[in-house]
């Protein structure tokens, strides 16, 4: 059987100024306009944000689970990676 | 107290002076005037009320519960105001669970049954854009401080609403064969039922006259365009201007639906009277 469906979105909500854009869940909408208004009512009921990003989730490329060895093992133990070595004033707030 | 606070607070927090809310020789227009704007409010917020649980989407149940949630906070709004001005003790509950079909004052377009969601979106939308214009001049120019503030407040949500009616008539509308007969149709059944928004009586004239309500042959100049602009957009045909018009509601003189909704929305309070919970 086959059942039109609408296109699966995903949501992003900034939660308020000056913080980022943050994944949220996703959901289906005709079209992107639709797909904000569904947002706005599915997700922020609760006045959790101030801007709202819909994106297609076909167009959003995953890195595969089975490459994840290769993709992320060779960093480990290079804690000479980590920003951890530095003082940060109380000034600079949250990063 | 912080922004949050005074606004959930703000139902007790001061209210502008009112001298209509005191004015002995306008109260029973003034009360009439007020349960219009309430109970279009919650007869409409009772009848989307109905898609809760039954949505054809999950998205479009969640939008539909929303606006019916909006509307009924509105209700508690214009009625406990209603029961201000009438000075009998009355508040939006009393006149929501205890008032019987006659003393109703809702448009007969809000109490027609939900039909599909053709009839249910495109009702929306032509209540909607009456509803906008409505709030709007109320927000801006009502001589009524108390009116303006709900108007204000309301408004805000009123216009995601005929946002997202609008949105929905063209997709509709011009979307497939099916969709658009059945707005098609859903037009033909509501139309007749759009009169009445703009047929004045002697209460709106009062209302008029006082300065706290619009001339409502003034809003329907711009309901007509409005909602002609959208039908070209959604390829849907305008039917003729004039024509018949089902009018009572205003007055009392209701469908036999009304007392349908009423039965299941009063049930609790006429066989407990006082329950809380």
């Amino acid at each position: 059987m086959t059942k039109k469906e609408w296109p699966l979105w995903e949501v992003f909500i900034r939660g308020q100024h000056g913080l980022n854009h943050r994944h949220v869940g996703s959901l289906h909408a005709p079209d992107a306009e639709m797909a904000i208004n569904h947002a706005r009512d599915v997700y922020t009921r609760r006045k959790e944000g101030v801007s709202i990003w819909v994106v297609p989730s076909r167009d959003i490329t995953a890195s595969s689970p089975s490459e994840k060895g290769p993709l992320f093992d060779p960093a480990e133990s290079k804690t000479y990676r980590h920003p951890t070595f530095f003082d940060i004033p109380d000034e600079v707030g949250k990063m | 107290m912080s922004a949050p606070e005074a606004a959930t607070n703000s139902a007790t927090a001061s209210l502008p002076d009112d001298t209509f809310v005191s004015d002995a020789s306008l109260r029973p227009q003034f009360f009439e005037w007020l349960c219009r704007m309430g109970d279009n409010a919650l007869i409409l917020g009772h009848r989307t009320s109905e898609w809760c649980g039954h949505g054809p989407v999950l998205e479009e149940d969640i939008a539909l519960a929303n606006t019916a949630l909006d509307l009924i906070g509105h209700t508690q709004m214009w009625l406990g105001l209603a029961g201000e001005v009438e000075g009998e003790g009355r508040d939006a509950d009393k006149l929501t669970y205890l008032r019987d079909a006659m003393k109703f004052r809702n448009l007969l377009l809000v109490e027609l049954p939900k039909g599909d969601m053709a009839v249910t979106i495109m009702r929306e939308f032509l209540f909607d854009a009456y509803h906008h214009l409505m709030l709007s001049w109320l927000a801006e120019n009502s001589k009524s401080p108390r009116v303006a503030e709900i108007a204000a407040k309301t408004l805000k949500e009123v216009s995601y609403h005929l946002d997202r009616a609008s949105d929905l008539v063209v997709r509709l509308g011009d979307g497939s064969a099916e969709s658009h007969r059945r707005m098609q149709e859903a037009m033909d059944l509501l139309w007749p039922y759009c009169g009445e928004m703009f047929a004045g009586d002697e209460i709106d004239a009062a209302m008029s006259d006082a300065g706290i309500a619009p001339n409502l042959d003034d809003l329907q100049t711009g309901w007509d365009a409005a909602v002609r602009d959208l039908f070209d957009e959604a390829t849907l045909k305008m039917p003729d201007q004039g024509g018949f018009a089902h009018k009572g509601g205003k007055q009392g003189r209701h469908t036999e639906h009304l007392g349908f909704i009423l039965a299941e929305m009063q049930f609790l309070q006429r066989a407990y009277p006082g329950a809380t919970w």
